[in-house]
Parts: C-alpha cells; sequence; structure tokens
C-alpha cells in the first residue's frame, strides 16, 4: 500500500476526515461518523477506538492492561479477574446472533454469577438534579428552558438545595420534535458530566455540571451555607461572645439574631436594641428579612444594614460593635455604632475575622448532583431472559443486583426496573443516544447463574470473562 | 494496522474478525471433522479481506449493462448475486456480507463431512444441512420476534438482514428485513433491495447525501436514511405493501418489520 493511497487530499483534511489505518479498507472517516467496522471513529479530527467494553478494575487489582487480540487462540489471558465488566461499549443488537451483547460468566468468591451485560434504549427516562444553593433559581414549578425549548421544570427544593427535574417522555417524545432533540441533548450532554445552562422561567440561568459547583447568573456557587442563620448562630455563639455586642447572620430562609437567641441568652448577652424586618419566629430567629436574590445569605440584599428595621435608642449605646455576616461566610461587615446610633463600617477585628473564616470552612462545597433515572423496559429485559417479568421480580427479592457502569442502582419499590443512579460516579461518555429520541446507557444485571436460569436467562450464550477480554477491545477504568 | 483474528467462543463456535468482517461459525458433526473444518475456515480467512479490498474502488461501481469481471472469488460472487438486480441502481457492495459468509462455508465443507454448519457474517447467514437436520433462525428486532425452521428440502441456504438502523446505509425505512435464498449473498442482495423499497414521503423522515457520511460510500450521492421519527399507521403500511410488492418481484420469502408492523412472505 502506497502512502498516496493513504494520505487524504487537502479537501478532505479541511472537512476534516481522518484516515482509518487500521484494516486494509482505509475508511475516510467523517468528524462524528465511525468506519466500516464501527469499531474505529472520528472524534474530532482524532482516529478513536469506539465502544471500547469497559473493565472497571478493583483498587486492589493489578492495572490491567488494554488486550489486543491475537491471532492465535492460545495466547496467555485471564487478567480480568476480580474486575467488572459494564454494559459500556456493549453496544445495541443485530439481529440473529445475541440476544443481549454479552452475557458474562465470571465466577468472583467462587460463586457462579452471570453478568447480563448490555446497553439500554431507554425511551422513559431524565435526570434529578440537585442544586447545592440558597440562591434564588426560580419559582417552584417553573420551567426549565435550553435553547429557548421547555426541558423541565424546578421541583420542591430540600435543605440548602434547590431540585431539578429535568426530561421524561413527555419532553422528549411527547413535544414538538425540536422540544425532544433538546431535550435528549440536554439530558445527554448532563448524563455525560458536561456542563449545560438551563434557563429557568422568572428566574435564574445556571450553569449545571455533575459534581462541580453551580454557575449561578455568571457568578461561581462555591459553598453550601453552614446552616440557616438561627444554627448558625448556635454553632458559633460562644467564639463570638467576648468579641461582639451583637451579630446578626443574614439568611434568605432564617435571619439569626444573637442577643435575643436561645444561644445568646445562655451566654448572659444584653440586648441591643437592633431590631431587624421581617417576621419574627421564635426570638432571634426571623423569617423574610428580605426578598430572595443572589445577595448576601441568598437574599436580594447587597448593603447588609437594609434589613435594620430600627435600633432602639433607649437599649442600644454608643460604641456597640455590630457583626453582619451571611450563613456561608461569603459577606461579612464589621459596624460600630456612633453617638448618634447610626452603624458605621470599621476594620473587623482579629479573632471576629477568624470566626467568619471558621464559617466558610464549615460550608460544604456547592456541588451539581446529576441523577439520571429511567425505567428498564419490556424490549431491555427480554435480552436478559426468555420471561421478562421474573427479572422485575428477581430485582425485587433482591436475587438481581442491578448496575449502571457498573455503579448500584437504587431501584424503586412498585412495579417495574426504576432505578436512580449517579452519573458522576459512572466512567467518562457512558451515555449515548438513538434519534427516537431516547438514551442509551449501560445497564448489567449480576445474579447467581443457577438463579439465572432459573428465571429463563440464556445461559448457554454466556462466555466466560476471558473470552469477552479476548475478543473484545477493552478500556480499563479505575 | 491489525490483521485477522480468531478466538473460540464457549460452547464451541469459531469468532472470526478482520476490520469490517465479523463471523460467527459453528460446525455439528464428527469432533475431528469440526475440528478440521473450523481449521479450513481460519485457512481461508487470511486472505479474505485483503484480496477484496485490492478490488474495492470497482465493486463500489453501479452495475449497468456489463457484466462486471473480478478476479477475487467473494468479489466474484458479488458480481453474480447483484447482477441479476441491474435494472435497479445497486452496486457489488450490496451482496458482500453475504458473498464472505458463502465463500467461508464452502472453504470449511471442502473435503469434510458435517451435520449442519452456518456462517453468521453479522447477521447474513450461509448454511449446510444434511436430510434429517434443521436450521433454526430467529428474528430480533425490538425482542425475540419470530423464528423459521429451515430443513434440508428447503432450497433456503442463505438468509440476509438489511434495514436503515443497520451497519451499511438503506434507502429505505425498514427497521429490519431478513430474506431468504439459495445463497446467503443472493439473500444480502435482495435484502438490500426490499430494505430500500420500504419506503415513505414523510417529515418525520430524515436523510442526507451518502457522502456526506461515509467520503467512500457505493451510494454516492443518494439520499440515505437517518432518523425515522414515528409514522402514523397508514404510512407504515403503504411503505411495507411496497417492500412486500419488491420481494413478491423477487420471489423470495422475506419477513419485512417497521415499527412494530410485520409482513410476511412466502417464497413463490
Amino acid at each position: 500500500m502506497s502512502d498516496d493511497e493513504i494520505s487524504l487530499s487537502e479537501g478532505e483534511r479541511n472537512q476534516g476526515i481522518v484516515r482509518c489505518d487500521a484494516c486494509p479498507v482505509l475508511c475516510r472517516i467523517r468528524p462524528g461518523r465511525a468506519g466500516a467496522c464501527d469499531r474505529y471513529a472520528n472524534e474530532n479530527g482524532t482516529l478513536v477506538r469506539v465502544d471500547p467494553l469497559v473493565l472497571l478494575a478493583k483498587p486492589d487489582l493489578a492495572k490491567v492492561a488494554f488486550v489486543e487480540g491475537s491471532t492465535s487462540w492460545a495466547g496467555e489471558l485471564g487478567k480480568g479477574e476480580g474486575a467488572v465488566v459494564t454494559g459500556i461499549g456493549a453496544t445495541t443488537t443485530y439481529p440473529d446472533y445475541k440476544p443481549a451483547p454479552f452475557i458474562v460468566a465470571s465466577k468472583p468468591a467462587g460463586i457462579d454469577t452471570v453478568t447480563v451485560v448490555t446497553e439500554g434504549i431507554f425511551s422513559y427516562c431524565g435526570v434529578k438534579v440537585k442544586i447545592d444553593t440558597d440562591r434564588y433559581l426560580g419559582p417552584e414549578q417553573a420551567t426549565v428552558r435550553v435553547a429557548g425549548e421547555a426541558v423541565g421544570h424546578v421541583t420542591t427544593a430540600e435543605y440548602g438545595s434547590q431540585m431539578l427535574s429535568l426530561g421524561g417522555v413527555h419532553h422528549l417524545t411527547g413535544g414538538s420534535k425540536k422540544e425532544g432533540v433538546v431535550t435528549c441533548d440536554t439530558l445527554l450532554a448532563l448524563c455525560n458530566k458536561q456542563a449545560v445552562e438551563l434557563a429557568i422561567d422568572d428566574g435564574a440561568k445556571v450553569v449545571v455540571q455533575a459534581n462541580r459547583s453551580p454557575i449561578v447568573n455568571g457568578a461561581l456557587e462555591e459553598r453550601m451555607r453552614v446552616g440557616c442563620g438561627s444554627a448558625a448562630i448556635g454553632m458559633f455563639a460562644p467564639q463570638w461572645k467576648d468579641h461582639v455586642d451583637e451579630v446578626i447572620v443574614v439568611d434568605d430562609h432564617i435571619t439569626g439574631v444573637l442577643s435575643e437567641h436561645q444561644g445568646g441568652r445562655f451566654l448572659d448577652m444584653k440586648p441591643s436594641g437592633i431590631r431587624v424586618r421581617g417576621r419574627k419566629s421564635t426570638p432571634g430567629r426571623y423569617f423574610q428579612v428580605a426578598g430572595p436574590g443572589l445577595g448576601w445569605g441568598g437574599t436580594n440584599v447587597d448593603d447588609p444594614l437594609q434589613i435594620i428595621e430600627k435600633i432602639d435608642p433607649k437599649t442600644a449605646w454608643p460604641g456597640l460593635k455590630l457583626l453582619m455576616v451571611s450563613t456561608t461566610g461569603e459577606h461579612s461587615g464589621w459596624f460600630v455604632l456612633d453617638r448618634d446610633l447610626k452603624p458605621q463600617p470599621a476594620e473587623m477585628p482579629q479573632p471576629v475575622r477568624a470566626v467568619v473564616e471558621r464559617i466558610a470552612e464549615n460550608c460544604e462545597p456547592a456541588l451539581c448532583t446529576v441523577m439520571f433515572m429511567a425505567g428498564a423496559g419490556g424490549s431491555l429485559r427480554a435480552g436478559v431472559t426468555e420471561n421478562p417479568v421474573r427479572l422485575t421480580r428477581s430485582v425485587r427479592d433482591a436475587l438481581t443486583k442491578v448496575t449502571l457502569g457498573g455503579v448500584p442502582a437504587y431501584v424503586w419499590p412498585g412495579g417495574g426496573i426504576t432505578l436512580m443512579v449517579d452519573v458522576a460516579r459512572m466512567p467518562e461518555k457512558s451515555f449515548g443516544y438513538v434519534p427516537t429520541p431516547a438514551l442509551v446507557a449501560p445497564i448489567e444485571f449480576t445474579l447467581r447463574a443457577d438463579d439465572y436460569a432459573a428465571l429463563g436467562g440464556y445461559a448457554s450464550r454466556a462466555v466466560s470473562l476471558e473470552d469477552v477480554l479476548r475478543s473484545s477491545k477493552v478500556r480499563v477504568d479505575r | 494496522m491489525t490483521g485477522p483474528l480468531a478466538a473460540r467462543l464457549p460452547g464451541g463456535r469459531l469468532h472470526l474478525q478482520h476490520g469490517p468482517i465479523d463471523l460467527i461459525i459453528e460446525a455439528f458433526g464428527a469432533r475431528g471433522e469440526v475440528e478440521r473444518a473450523y481449521g479450513q475456515a481460519i485457512e481461508r480467512f487470511g486472505d479474505i479481506l485483503e484480496t477484496l479490498v485490492k478490488e474495492l474502488p470497482a465493486l463500489r461501481r453501479p452495475v449497468g449493462d456489463q457484466f462486471p469481471e473480478f478476479e477475487g472469488p467473494v468479489a466474484r460472487r458479488m458480481a453474480d448475486a447483484v447482477w441479476p438486480h441491474r435494472a435497479r441502481y445497486i452496486t457489488p457492495m450490496a451482496a458482500v456480507a453475504g458473498a464472505v459468509a458463502d465463500e467461508m462455508l464452502q472453504a470449511m465443507l471442502a473435503g469434510r463431512t458435517l451435520d449442519k454448519a452456518y456462517v453468521n457474517d453479522g447477521g447474513d447467514i450461509a448454511f449446510h444441512l444434511v436430510p434429517g437436520q434443521e436450521l433454526k433462525a430467529a428474528i430480533f428486532v425490538n425482542h425475540l420476534d419470530g423464528a423459521v425452521r429451515l430443513g434440508h428440502d428447503n432450497p433456503v441456504r442463505g438468509i440476509a438482514t438489511s434495514g436503515w438502523g443497520g451497519r451499511s446505509f438503506s434507502l429505505g425505512i425498514a427497521d429490519s428485513v431478513t430474506v431468504m435464498a439459495h445463497t446467503a449473498a443472493e439473500a444480502d442482495a435482495a435484502a438490500t433491495l426490499v430494505a430500500n423499497a420500504v419506503n415513505a414521503d414523510h417529515w418525520a423522515i430524515e436523510r442526507k447525501p451518502a457522502r456526506a457520511l461515509d467520503p467512500d460510500s457505493d451510494l454516492g450521492d443518494l439520499p440515505v436514511t437517518t432518523s425515522v421519527g414515528r409514522l402514523p399507521a397508514e404510512i407504515v403500511s403503504e411503505a411495507l405493501g411496497r417492500g412486500a410488492a419488491e420481494a413478491r418481484r423477487l420471489r423470495l420469502g422475506a419477513a419485512l418489520c417497521l415499527q412494530g408492523d410485520w409482513r410476511l412472505l412466502e417464497a413463490a
């Protein structure tokens, strides 16, 4: 084969075409496409091996090398002992010769177990997104959009976190074609741990990426609040006591006032006469001192003195030392009352600053969590067993462990196999899609070989782990 | 560059792979005969792809009024299989998988006594039977959708499946078209034509010129199917009707599937 036949023309190179030299066919492959064998593809101008089987090496296992096929079947193999073969790259079936792409028989701990390795097409799927922030993202039930298309909605907020529900069959296939495509793209990107900008109707723009901090209206949200304002007072009151006359911890949910609070009273603190806005809940705890927003402690406040309603001249005194701080420690201010009892900014004493920094230190990193949620339906189960309902029952009876890309899935009680899994723990590029549109995800059912045979499994088609290693390209994930 | 690979699968099957050729082979009979047959298959497989590739540019050209002459045995099988269909747009590549299966089957049978054997080339299957034996082949579209038993008395020795979602491009929209013929190469070419005929005009069907997807495609600038959305029942029925008419014209047994709807035709 001469170089001329292998090299590409300038026009071809400009179009991003690559030449595959993995076999004599020498396919020219356009960007985003695979060659004739479906084993090699052009990824952004680079020739890559596609859908390799992913082997999840156990931590105590020596690194398993890439397995290249050998021309003889007498080659030395079997290094995969103790490893888990995942469904990633198993690829969907071609008619006739394999019900599920691979049924791997391996023998961990001497038990005959069978892992049915397959990739499922999930028409019913979506993600639940937990965004660690107290910032106001938008009203409950508000539509979440990508490129103007509805892809989901804001759902019930949780402690310190805002929740979104994205995808699902109504957005994927129930709306316009464009809505389905955009929803599918959004889910695919989020599940493959890529960043996606979501726009919430009457709310914020938020950039979400699994296991990364959210970016709300352009501002990186690095920390979760340590607790509500009242909880922060409870935690830090003794450390402030000797250095301050009053502390106000600003928070969108509950703002705390130290001298009125149980924590301050317990330390015999003198009332300061400083009264904050909002609705008093119990002593030293105030709701709604301001509107929700992107300022101090998830409120719309940029100048903390705005939340002070009045300072009682009968109780307050000149020289009173006031700390104002947000529940994440990101915002803080030190004030001293002047002769007219007006708070004047001053330099914060070191012992007080240390406690403010401790608030920040005690805030956990704010992260986005993306949970893939889907139902494993009839056809997927049919790839595993001749009698699909028995698989559902065996999953319910916990004879079968369900994993996605090797990560254990939570299976909901009740009918069907409805599961949830944290995409951040799954190997890179675990997810794909079909134009239906629907997502394709690896799914593995692991059970004892005798249980598998009992539920009507294709036990005769099981191959040993060694054979999978031998005949497939393998990617090692650790 | 990787060469041809051979591996044994559990249950005794033989797996051969080189580039885009992926074969699952199984032989039944006396143990020594089976092993010798596998040995012959491996021996024959060595230069199958390299020989094909030498004539690849000509194999990718549509067949016209002149019978295309080739040197390689697989290429000649391809030409034979597509020649009867020259009135349609067809290139010898439409029969490549089936022709490889036929060639490999012949190589492993030479001088051997086997009860039964098959060569499955990515769903295109060539098989051998002695009296009293039968081949059971199943169609798996969304689940195990159907099965066929082919006995020695039946002249069918080749089965092939085509559809838009498979590895090769299709001008049609069928999820799967399975055709039975005397050889796998004939079945392969016919399945391609029947699958092309299962077609309709509808906004939910997306097509792109073949070369826009694959610069080497033998289909040139013909529009190939890239996506098929949900179609109304009457469109599905009409499209299947066109495919069924093509299968009847070819007088071959076929099973056509589109969005859960099926047409089954017996050989005429």
